[in-house]
């Protein structure tokens, strides 16, 4: 059982503060929603949990398993099992997504230790098959020239094969039509388990009907507001994102 | 036992900083080696007439050869240096110091201790075999392959291909190479030509009969020539109707000279219909100047693919051209150059179009690291009277480092209304967000570095025989390493 413990984190993009005071804890086996207006800092937080470098963190603390990781390189993250379904994932020209994941495994390897092809391989195409990306995407270069369907669902076989403790999925459903969206949850689905804690970041609460979570919690002006269970999602979809701002403004009055 | 002698020098005094490269070069000015020397044939350093009537007789050459190289000497000394578009390193050369001829199996050795560990540490990286690390790094004169070479030279002896060095071609086969020698390359075409001309020793003369098509690639298992030493080689390939031939030279591992001067001449001739690709790869240390011609002719319905990967040397200075003299004749260059501090890769392409529906290709891809400098100069030409010619020419230029660079002089002259050239150019730098996503898979930041400059060259790389190509990502991969930080 491991934790990802965020303390009270406070998060800068230069001079300009975006996340102010967030605390939230995820334990293996457990999926927890974000959810939350445009320009809260639901990207921001899980940018700066991964250690984007653009992204200053002023105060607070983020643990994984008791141990601070804000010391830690983006990579030293990932290689302790942070792993974050991006956005906007980014195309690498000229590496094929079969190199590229036999370069990240092989980055979580020991010394010396070489991984065994033929293993490899079977092991990439049963999660090819499963998210029905065509085995010929082994050959093409990561995200290069990807639909944005194509680029999220790549995502998750990155996800799949590197089997991280912990997954931030950033509005992972965010340009997906219906289909691709199934795809995807069924994807995340097949990997919920009790070694697997999930922050899912979403805008609408649609996705959440696929990959039901056990948490949800609403995100305003960099903190996170209210929190219950998935019921709280179709609270928020019902009344819209107002509803939180008049209870917030009633609440500090 | 003749005493010990100094390595050539250069007038000018040389940047330590910048001839020192831990990733590839050697230190050549820290003077940290000394050799043994045993010279049966030594022309001693500085160049004159003397110079050059010693080389022919050793060579036992006829009348003609020593003219032709008289000649090339009286035009060497005429031409001036081409800095006024080149880079005034060239002056650094003292041509007088320079050693240009020193018989096989005599070259100056020294101990493997003596060899600096930052070379041993690229050998171990590389993967390069034990046998052949010592021959790279100046501890043994020569590389004894000659079972593996001459394996192949019987193979290919029984489908009637010549296959000898500049010497033996010359003086056992003028018929054939005599028609196309210094045709390709006149001895005045630039003023290394000139000197080649002169000077030349070692390098491959090959022809194909009729309609042969060599299997496998010429130097596939000999990767380390014997006379790579050569400072001076002169290579001429004549396939006739329909034959094809690949050839291959140099390795990616950093290799060890004595000289700071090697200019090679290359010929190639494709008659009617054949095939000629020839491939290089140059790693030359960190304090040589590098300055090549090389040119083919093809004739009607022929093909020329040049595939040139520049990693070493201080100066590289390489145009490798072809001139399209047939109608439907195929002109194809493909370049790499890498670039790390204290290294001038200038390199490019010529494509000459001479006759009706013919076709030049060029890509051409460099990497400037640290302080190092990449120059594209692409010359391509087609005269107004022509019809239904076509070139496309790609350039691309990645810059790792802030104070890396990189310059491109395209000159393309096209002329008449049936004509078409197409010219793309990019400079780019590996961004920021890319080397995020890598490593938030886990890569550190010299993996991704890395694993990005491979996909640069990528399609590239692919068209290399699958031996350098490794040994290319692995230099590579030891390049970005020093880069990052």
């Amino acid at each position: 059982m491991s934790s990802l413990v965020i303390q009270d984190l406070h998060v800068s993009i230069g001079e300009k503060p975006i996340v102010k005071g967030l605390t939230l804890t995820i334990n293996s086996g457990e999926v927890h929603a974000i959810m939350g207006p445009n320009g809260t800092g639901k990207s921001t937080l899980s940018k700066a949990i991964a250690g984007h470098p653009d992204y200053t963190i002023t105060s607070g603390d983020v643990l994984v398993d008791g141990g601070s990781i804000l010391a830690q390189e983006a990579d030293e993250r990932a290689r302790a099992g942070i792993f974050l379904a991006f956005q906007y994932p980014s195309e690498i020209p000229g590496v094929s997504i079969a190199n590229f994941l036999r370069a990240a495994q092989q980055a979580r390897m020991a010394e010396g230790e070489e991984i065994d092809a033929s293993a490899y391989y079977k092991r990439l195409y049963s999660k090819m098959d499963l998210l029905k990306i065509d085995r010929k995407f082994t050959s093409r270069a990561v995200n290069d020239g990807f639909s944005g369907g194509e680029k999220k669902r790549c995502e998750i076989l990155q996800m799949a094969m590197l089997e991280p403790k912990f997954a931030l999925m950033d509005e992972t459903d965010s340009g997906l039509d219906i289909d691709a969206l199934r795809i995807v949850a069924d994807g995340v689905n097949t990997m919920r388990g009790p070694n697997l804690g999930v922050l899912l970041i979403t805008h609408y609460q649609r996705l959440l009907d696929y990959i039901v979570p056990d948490h949800v919690h609403v995100m305003y002006d960099g903190r996170i507001v209210k929190s219950g269970d998935k019921s709280l999602a179709l609270e928020l979809e019902a009344k819209g994102y107002d509803w939180i701002k008049k209870e917030l403004a009633a609440t500090t009055a | 036992m003749k005493p010990p002698t100094d390595t050539d020098t250069l007038t000018a005094p040389v940047d330590t900083a910048a001839v020192e490269n831990p990733a590839v070069g050697i230190d050549q000015t820290a003077g940290n080696f000394s050799y043994k020397v045993d010279y049966a044939f030594d022309a001693g350093t500085g160049l004159s007439e003397d110079t050059v009537r010693y080389i022919s007789s050793v060579k036992k050459e006829a009348p003609w050869i020593l003219e032709f190289r008289l000649a090339a000497l009286k035009k060497f000394f005429a031409m001036p240096m081409p800095t006024h578009w080149a880079t005034k390193d060239l002056e650094n050369i003292d041509f007088q110091k320079i050693r240009y001829y020193l018989s096989q199996g005599q070259k100056p050795k020294r101990t493997w201790d003596e060899v600096p560990d930052d070379i041993k540490k690229t050998f171990e990286r590389l993967g390069i075999p034990e046998q052949e690390r010592k021959f790279l790094a100046g501890v043994e004169a020569q590389f004894d392959s000659e079972a593996a070479y001459s394996n192949i030279k019987e193979i290919v002896a029984k489908q009637g291909v010549i296959f000898v060095n500049s010497t033996e071609g010359l003086r056992e086969h003028p018929e054939l190479f005599k028609k196309f020698f210094g045709k390709v390359i006149p001895t005045g075409d630039n003023k290394f030509s000139a000197l080649n001309s002169a000077v030349f020793s070692g390098g491959s003369f090959i022809y194909v009969p009729k309609g042969v098509k060599v299997a496998q690639p010429l130097q596939a298992y000999f990767r380390i020539n014997a006379e790579n030493f050569g400072q001076f080689e002169r290579t001429l390939i004549i396939c006739d109707e329909g034959a094809e031939v690949t050839y291959m030279e140099g390795c990616t591992a950093p290799k060890f000279s004595t000289s700071t001067l090697h200019s090679a001449v290359v010929e190639l001739v494709a008659l009617k219909g054949a095939k000629i690709q020839y491939i290089t790869v140059q790693n030359w240390a960190n304090n040589v100047f590098n300055l090549v011609t090389k040119r083919g002719i093809a004739h009607e319905d022929a093909e020329i693919k040049w595939i040139d990967c520049n990693i070493g040397s201080r100066l590289t200075m390489k145009y490798p051209g072809v001139v399209l003299k047939g109608e439907r004749a195929r002109g194809e260059v493909i370049s790499i150059a890498l670039a790390n501090d204290g290294q001038h890769q200038d390199t490019g392409a010529k494509m000459i179009h001479a006759a009706n529906n013919t076709t030049s290709n060029i890509v051409a891809k460099s990497i400037s690291v640290g302080q190092g400098r990449s120059t594209y100069r692409g010359v391509v030409h087609i005269p107004k009277h022509l019809k239904g010619c076509k070139n496309n020419t790609e350039c691309d230029a990645l810059l790792i480092n802030t104070n890396s660079r990189t310059d491109t002089y395209p000159a393309i002259t096209v002329r008449g209304d049936k004509n078409s050239t197409q010219h793309e150019a990019s400079v780019s730098k590996v961004s920021e967000d890319m080397i995020f996503y890598m490593q938030q898979r886990g890569l550190t930041e010299g993996q991704a570095m890395s694993l990005a400059v491979n996909g640069f060259i990528n399609d590239l790389a692919r068209q290399f025989p699958m031996e350098y190509s490794v040994e290319l990502k692995r230099l590579i991969d030891l390049e970005m390493e020093g880069s990052v930080g």
